[in-house]
């Protein structure tokens, strides 16, 4: 069975909410879109207090070429714009909007009709993804238009689609593959035609077989395109795991998966194309799960951009007493938020609340020197070493020792027998060590 | 709602590994030698074994107390291993003071003054058994012969282990086919009744341990299989040169503590490498000692300086044999 060669943990996987088909989440009574829902610069805002907005409409210019466009979520009035706390604990700024009601922008096709036919051209293809703020729903955000834009003296004969979910508990993108299978097929086609190859993988994690068996079944309409089951391992989901697993291709440190001739997408992104390219439809609601042990009715939702998470978890039951944290993303690498006001964004695909008795950490005792951290690195570097030299300030030892290269999977910290924070450390390394070699480029 | 939700940094979840349940996965590896030595040795190995574990534990929890004024790490396990593997290490009949002389250099010495666990270079239950075989050389090596189970303690009948037999024997210049006969076959070995250390002589049961660690992922095979393989090769070359002048691979594997140095003792977490590669030039390392000490040193015995030996090289170990990094090699070439 195909999988990625080192490391690897296995957290339980608690998919509570695999079998529950997709719901639309009510409309909220207001909605805070921030600006900056992508890698790059901060979109330019287009409207002032007191505008009207229709659903769909683009609320916030793409600024410069790494950037994106931000399209209203719903149809109302702009309140004003301020500053939102967004999941990762900053403040940045949002449009507030007050809804009336859900009038969609015309050129908007809401029939359920799956186009499969392909009219556009590469260029016209990127130009529409750039058009309705696509970006990399996999959690990375990064805007797409730029990732099918290959730069000049690059290649890329392959293209691979991310379907793993190999966090545990979010089953947005399982759903999706089994309720929206054809369309997310004909959003691959239309990225392989961008990208001008002939060939995609889609990968999935074993656990999710019943997705793997309906894209088998209709792949046959959509020629160059394989499925294939992956084994269950955190972090099969990883881009540079993921490509080693399904093209045994291995990415350079401090590479893209580009310097190997492919480029990844994730299947959430392929259906947001989709809609971008066959139906006009800007990027403005997601599947987002919202999951938890103790919740009282956990569900995958489509949720318009800018509904707080608050009103989500509402939907799902409210929560519950004895919630100690609330995960934007999944338990391995999403972020705890201060609170549950922050707004959905793209890049939100889950939400889970982890139980006050499972959300504390153990207290931390010496190193035993077990090398399990080094044996589930995927990328067999030795958190054990690179804790010490961060703790030291030894820097420069750090960087030698491959501390740039960390992903910050989790799996170190996660296995710890001692309950060593040790990605904690490698972050604080990675982020210092960073600022000095800024320093040494100055001097 | 509570308005004091948790912030930290991911990952949110934790396995369910603990310091404290490895330990008691190799305490529970250890079980059925143990009780294979109390069917061979009889009470012995009951006394010896309570001896050592209760000083150890007593000794850390002393030291804690009262040196670090710290709060108490004994439950994590480590202390009642390390005792446990020092009455492994012992004969069944030796006088009880000198367990506990062994126990305090094991925890005192070779653990307590380096920082405690995680920190001492050097296996403490092998620095306590080495302490004692130089201090103690007539009680450390005179061996009871297995006899059943029996009540008796310092008046068990002692004999010559098999290593003993073949290193004197070899010595005296007699064709080891002639001294084979004077010890056990493979078989009786390999279960356990021999003499020897209490709780080095049932092959069979160390291995079932072995197993069981290795099914629980408490430990990898790289160093006991390497330790073992290369005793193999090492001893099994001259003995295919000359079969009367040096014993058979199989005989050096089962006699004496090379299974329960390889598999117990050179496993121990904070004194052996961080990654396979130098898991395997350790253990190759240990193999290749141990050997040249039991076919020319002169003890019959050389697992535990072995090991004690590899220990040392360890850090160093750990400093230049480096795991191959993903995306690196493509990045260098
Ligand atoms: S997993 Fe924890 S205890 Fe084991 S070597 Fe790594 S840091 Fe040390
Ligand atoms: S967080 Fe970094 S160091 Fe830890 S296992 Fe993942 S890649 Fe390795």
């Amino acid at each position: 069975m195909k999988t990625f060669p080192l490391g690897g943990v296995h957290p339980p996987e608690n998919k509570l909410t695999a079998g529950i088909p997709i719901r639309y989440l009510p409309i909220p009574p207001s909605v805070a879109i921030p600006v900056t829902q992508h890698i790059g610069s901060p979109s330019e805002i287009l409207v002032k207090k007191g505008d009207m907005v229709k659903t769909g409409q683009i609320i916030a210019a793409s600024k410069g070429f790494v950037s994106a466009n931000i399209h209203s979520s719903v149809t109302g009035v702009v309140n004003k714009t301020d500053s939102v706390i967004d999941a990762s604990g900053f403040r940045q700024t949002a449009v507030f909007i007050d809804t009336t009601e859900d009038e969609w922008l015309e050129t908007i096709d809401r029939s359920s009709e799956i186009i499969t036919e392909i009219k556009y051209s590469p260029e016209e293809i990127i130009d529409k993804c750039l058009e309705s703020g696509i970006v990399g729903l996999g959690g990375a955000t990064f805007p797409s238009h730029v990732k099918l834009s290959i730069p000049r003296g690059k290649r890329c004969d392959v293209l691979i689609i991310n379907g793993v979910e190999c966090e545990p508990y979010l089953t947005s993108d399982h759903r999706l593959m089994l309720e929206r299978s054809e369309e997310i097929l004909v959003g691959i086609t239309i990225l392989m035609k961008a990208l001008r190859v002939t060939q995609a993988m889609i990968g999935i994690e074993n656990n999710k077989k019943d997705a793997i068996a309906r894209l088998t079944g209709l792949s046959g309409k959509f020629p160059g395109i394989s499925i294939h089951g992956l084994k269950v391992k955190y972090p099969q989901g990883a881009e540079k795991q993921l490509i080693k697993a399904l093209i045994k291709r291995e990415v350079p440190s401090g590479r893209l998966p580009l310097d190997v001739n492919t480029v990844v997408h994730n299947v959430g992104t392929a259906f947001a194309v989709y809609e971008a390219v066959q139906k006009n439809k800007p990027l403005f609601e997601r599947v987002v799960t919202i999951t938890g042990k103790s919740l009282a009715s956990p569900g995958n939702y489509f949720v318009r951009t800018g509904t707080s998470v608050r009103y989500l978890i509402e939907a799902a039951g409210g929560v519950p007493e004895n919630t100690g944290k609330i995960i934007s993303g999944g338990p391995m690498m999403g972020k705890a938020v201060s609170n549950a006001d922050v707004p959905v964004v793209k890049g939100t695909s889950g939400i889970v609340l982890i139980p006050e008795e499972e959300s504390s950490r153990s207290e931390m005792t010496p190193c035993i020197r077990c090398a399990k951290c080094v044996s589930v690195c995927p990328l067999n570097l030795e958190p054990y070493l690179l804790m010490t030299l961060s703790e030291k300030g030894e820097f420069e030892r750090a960087v030698a020792e491959g501390i740039t290269d960390c992903m910050e999977c989790g799996s170190c910290s996660y296995c710890c027998p001692a309950h060593r924070p040790l990605l904690d450390y490698i972050r604080l390394g990675k982020s210092l060590a960073a600022k000095m070699a800024r320093k040494q480029m100055v001097k | 709602m509570s308005n004091l939700l948790k912030v930290s940094l991911s990952p949110h979840i934790h396995g369910k590994e603990t310091t404290r349940k490895l330990m008691h996965g190799v305490i529970i590896a250890l079980m059925p030698a143990f009780l294979a030595s109390v069917f061979f040795f009889g009470y012995g190995a009951i006394i010896v074994t309570t001896v050592s574990v209760a000083s150890c534990v007593l000794f850390e929890y002393l030291i804690v107390r009262f040196v670090f004024k710290k709060t108490l790490t004994i439950n994590d396990g480590s202390a009642f291993l390390t005792g446990l593997l020092l009455a492994f290490n012992l004969p069944s009949n030796i006088p009880v003071l000198i367990i506990v002389i062994g126990s305090f250099v094991s925890i005192a010495v070779a653990k307590m003054t380096f920082g405690g666990l995680g920190n001492n270079p050097f296996n403490p239950a092998l620095v306590g058994r080495v302490f004692m075989l130089i201090s103690f050389p007539v009680q450390m090596t005179s061996w009871p012969v297995p006899a059943g189970f029996q009540t008796g303690y310092s008046d068990a009948v002692t004999g010559a282990t098999p290593l003993a037999i073949i290193k004197e024997g070899i010595k005296n210049g007699e064709p080891v086919s002639q001294l084979m006969s004077q010890i056990p076959p493979p078989s009786q070995m390999f279960l356990g009744d021999i003499g020897g250390s209490m709780g080095e002589v049932s092959a069979f049961f160390l291995i079932l341990g072995f197993i069981w660690l290795l099914y629980k992922k408490i430990i990898t095979w790289h160093i006991p299989l390497s330790i073992i393989l290369t005793i193999i090769v090492f001893t099994g070359t001259f003995w295919l040169i000359n079969p009367e002048k040096y014993a058979d691979p199989l005989f050096h594997i089962l006699a004496g503590g090379v299974l329960l140095g390889a598999i117990y003792m050179a496993t121990d977490y904070v004194t052996s490498p961080m990654n396979p590669k130098a898991m395997l030039i350790y253990g190759c390392g240990i193999g290749v000692l141990t050997s040249v000490i039991r076919i020319w040193g002169a003890y019959p015995e050389g697992v535990s300086f072995a090991i004690l030996i590899m220990n040392a090289f360890v850090p160093l170990m750990n400093r230049y044999i480096k795991p191959k990094r993903f995306g690196e090699e493509i990045k260098n070439g």
